[in-house]
């Protein structure tokens, strides 16, 4: 009856002593942290003596996986944004213009007409030709990948007492809007890297949102300056200036203020001849007067479209326009061939690096709007991992003691079982890389509590069945083998409303199921397995005739 | 000697009252609903939007003073409340600001948090900001339905899986325990008016799963004992089996109220009324394990017969042997 074979004892002391390595390095995370910081530099930039200092911490050949602090515990920023992708429709639309106007220049010459958003008009000057412009406006669509709409085409064409109406299918809309997310979500990735942050988590959720969290970073405020500006570069041609921003600017273009001059306003024409996508490169730089600017660099097609254009348009005014405000309106002094410029404006030092990296990492496709920002301090951060620690090692404490007095050797049995479950815990804490936060300190703390109950149940059953005296090696079987159908399903019912809590739950809520639901697992192993396994060796080595408990 | 909680053999007789307890939970129940259509729960800004500001200051924080920093901006609804914690040493004087969501707005605004920041700093240079959280009312009121998603899946999911694995009046038993913890757990937060956030959602759940452990404890050796004392009314089965689980019970629910403690009196105020509702919880859910799911099992009856195979034939526990 209280046999378990060589093998299972094995298996049992390996996963022991498994998890338990798996641990280890969380008892010495700073270490461990700079042994893992130095090893990521030394593959990216090449080794130093002090890298290789610090890289001797800890020893490569033991695991090095931590648990990963939430931002409650080491202090951060936490920003929700939603992107605007409905934003990119108008673009695609403003796109759109300059090749419809071109396809028909053969046919009839048409007029650009006032729409609502999503929607490009145009009249035809001669409506007899409808039927054939209609087909060639069509023949500019192009057929969208969809998995789902096969063969459908990325705009609809209709036609209407001389005008025609080009709107976005909604075939292209969601296509866009996915563009529009990853894009998002890439450009978000590469500025947070520029600024050079360590492990930022970047994570879409549900259609339209990005969650960013950085570790260690002052404030959310921080976070959103470097994140929150789109950084659309364009270079338009200026029509005119005027004072007066709400005064109709004329179909095809735009009434745009100017960055540092209040009151003025370009009008410009709202295609632009280049823009910030083309760029190949980005620096802070100086202008001839020594103040702050930026230089750039265009790829081979934008400097050739910028060549050309201000090859035929010396004299004349043309706009850099950062995010709809006209950062300079220099006149073209003469043909610029090479496709590198500087972009120079009323600039601190600062702003000039900052607009670098944001044109360097490219823009954002789309507007965000922030849903939700959390800043918290490294200090707080700190009082609570400080907290925390003293509040688990009395707890932890306490119920040795309580335990031990209260079931004695098996007590004792009980407490090595529960060290090693929160071992073992901590080990595929470490094994998945799950963050630990706030709430999950407390879930480490309720486990530590509830972890005993498989051991007080099976205790409690021996007891049961000793009374019935059937001898101690058959009451110890029994307490087992008649506990289990409560100790599973009481914590299968506590893991389900775990996975629940993991699938719904956000942020701290997923942090604090995570080591309930690993809790749950770790004490049932070690209540079914470790503790039977210790009382079983023990019985073996002693053979009580009676057992006390 | 060993210690004991309960003595070995006890004989209480639980049901002898079990419609005074039936009804003694019921009204408890009607008030904690009345104190919450009342008074309401005084929701955080995970639930209803705004922004938090935590200050620290080496002075100690005088409400009027910050009050009258905030004032000038017109932010409508502002609470100021002073949080205290042994922990905090001399130095430490922490003050919790509240914001309600501005109405124009959807989305978060620096603007508004800078502006606070430095109308707090004018009037106290010394003050720090550690901590600073905004949710927009868009967010807040997903955050709501999907915390009541949660707890209703939750108690669904329990409801299902209890039916399965015993008879649908243990079902019902468990889960009327169950909502009677969570509107219990609910009225007390409204009656203190203890700030409800998203983290004490997970507290809900958690007190849900303890209490439901509880209850599936002492349902298991009811139905243990109704296969073994085929011939026993049910009100003594039920007696029986809750005097012979009453030790572990206790047990259990002390080890937890221990490290529950130690957490809410050591683990600093952030977490504190997240704890709270945990330790609450535990005595709730002990008491209804015992007075509320076994009398709603004794108010229904059960199905006797166990020797007939029966139509869910896999309810039963085949020889699990780990």
């Amino acid at each position: 009856m209280l046999q378990i074979s060589v093998w299972k004892r094995l298996a049992i002391w390996l996963t022991c002593a498994v998890g338990l390595l798996l641990a280890m390095p969380n008892a010495f995370y700073g270490p461990v942290e700079s042994h893992n910081d130095a090893v990521k530099a030394i593959e990216l930039s090449g080794n130093t003596p002090e890298l290789d200092a610090q890289r001797a911490l800890w020893p490569d050949f033991l695991p090095n996986g931590l648990v990963n602090l939430g931002l409650d515990l080491r202090g951060g920023a936490h920003l929700l944004a939603e992107v605007r992708v409905d934003d990119v429709y108008a673009a695609r639309l403003e796109a759109m213009w300059p090749e419809v106007r071109d396809g028909l220049r053969a046919l009839t010459p048409v007029r650009r007409q006032n729409a609502p958003d999503g929607e490009l008009k145009v009249r035809l000057n001669d409506p007899e030709k409808m039927t054939q412009a209609l087909a060639i406006v069509r023949g500019l669509g192009q057929p969208v990948q969809t998995l789902t709409g096969a063969g459908a085409n990325d705009i609809e064409v209709s036609a209407n007492d001389g005008v025609i109406t080009v709107v976005l299918s909604d075939a292209e809309k969601s296509a866009t809007d996915e563009r529009t997310m990853q894009q998002s979500l890439e450009i978000i990735r590469r500025r947070i890297d520029e600024v050079g942050t360590r492990e930022p988590t970047i994570q879409r959720q549900g259609s339209d949102r990005i969650l960013i969290q950085v570790p260690g970073i002052g404030s959310a405020a921080e976070l959103k300056e470097i994140i929150g500006t789109t950084a659309q570069l364009t270079f338009n041609p200026v029509v005119s200036t005027t004072s007066d921003g709400s005064a109709n600017p004329g179909v095809g273009n735009k009434a745009v203020p100017s960055l540092d001059q209040p009151g003025l306003f370009y009008v410009i024409e709202s295609a632009p001849v280049v823009t910030g996508e083309e760029l190949v490169d980005a620096q802070p730089s100086f202008d001839q007067n020594g103040a702050p600017a930026v230089s750039f660099r265009f790829n081979t097609s934008g400097a050739r479209k910028f060549g050309d254009y201000t090859a035929e348009h010396i004299g004349s005014p043309f706009a850099i326009v950062l995010d709809d405000e006209v950062v300079s309106a220099p006149t073209i002094q003469s043909a610029i061939p090479g496709g590198s410029g500087i972009i120079t404006g009323n600039f601190s030092i600062e702003e000039s690096t900052r607009l670098s990296v944001l044109l360097r990492a490219g823009a954002l496709p789309a507007k965000l709007d922030f849903l939700e920002e959390r800043t918290i301090g490294p200090e707080l951060g700190q009082d609570s991992i400080d907290a925390g620690k003293v509040a688990t090692m009395v707890a932890f404490g306490a119920v040795l003691f309580f335990m031990w007095a209260a079931y004695g050797l098996f007590g004792i049995f009980a407490n090595i079982a529960l060290i090693i479950n929160v071992g073992l815990m901590f080990g595929l804490l470490s094994l998945i890389g799950a963050t630990l936060t706030l709430p999950g300190i407390a879930g480490i703390v309720l486990t530590v509590g509830m972890a005993v109950d498989a051991n007080v149940l099976i205790f409690e059953r021996i007891r049961e069945e000793l009374e019935t005296s059937k001898g101690p090696a058959r009451a110890i079987a029994l307490g087992y083998e008649k506990a289990l159908s409560a100790i599973l399903d009481a914590n299968i019912t506590t893991f389900i409303t775990a996975v629940i809590l993991f699938a719904i739950g956000s942020g701290p809520v997923r942090g604090f199921a995570i080591t309930l639901g690993l809790g749950i697992l770790t004490s049932v192993f070690t209540a079914i397995y470790v503790t039977r396994l210790m009382v079983v060796i023990w019985y073996e080595r002693r053979r009580p005739k009676t057992i006390e408990l | 000697m060993r210690l004991r909680l309960v003595k070995q053999n006890t004989n209480f007789d639980f049901f002898s009252r079990w419609k005074l307890w039936l009804g003694i939970s019921g009204i408890m129940m009607v008030v904690a609903l009345a104190s919450f259509a009342m008074q309401g729960l005084n929701y955080g800004i995970d639930f209803r939007g705004g922004t938090t500001i935590r200050t620290e200051s080496p002075r100690p924080v005088v409400i009027s003073e910050y009050r009258d920093a905030i004032a000038t901006l017109e932010l409508g609804d502002i609470t100021i409340t002073e949080v205290f914690d042994p922990q905090f040493g001399p130095e430490q004087n922490v003050a919790m600001i509240r914001i309600q969501a501005q109405d124009d707005q959807e989305a978060v605004t620096s603007e508004l948090i800078e502006a606070v920041e430095g109308a707090l700093q004018a009037a106290r240079p010394d003050i720090k900001f550690i901590s600073v959280e905004s949710v927009g009312p868009k967010v807040s009121g997903e955050l709501i339905n999907t915390a009541v998603m949660a707890v209703a899946l939750a108690i669904g999911a329990v409801l299902i899986y209890i039916w399965l694995r015993f008879e649908w009046q243990f079902a019902a038993g468990a889960v009327l325990a169950l909502i009677h913890d969570v509107v219990l757990t609910i009225g007390v937060f409204s009656e203190v008016q203890i700030r409800f956030d998203l983290a004490i959602i997970a507290a809900l759940l958690t007190i849900v799963g303890y209490s439901l452990n509880d209850t599936v404890v002492v349902f298991d050796r009811v139905r243990e004992n109704l296969r073994k004392y085929k011939k026993r009314p049910l009100k003594e089965v039920l007696n029986m089996s809750i005097n012979e689980t009453l030790s572990r019970t206790f047990m259990t629910s002390f080890t937890t109220l221990l490290a529950l403690i130690a957490l809410f009196v050591l683990g600093g105020d952030v977490i504190r009324g997240f704890v709270f509702a945990m330790i609450w919880g535990v005595i709730v859910g002990t008491y209804s394990s015992i007075f509320v799911a076994s009398s709603v099992l004794l108010y229904f009856g059960v199905k006797r017969d166990w020797s007939k195979p029966d139509a869910n034939a896999g309810n039963q526990y085949a020889n699990v042997d780990a």
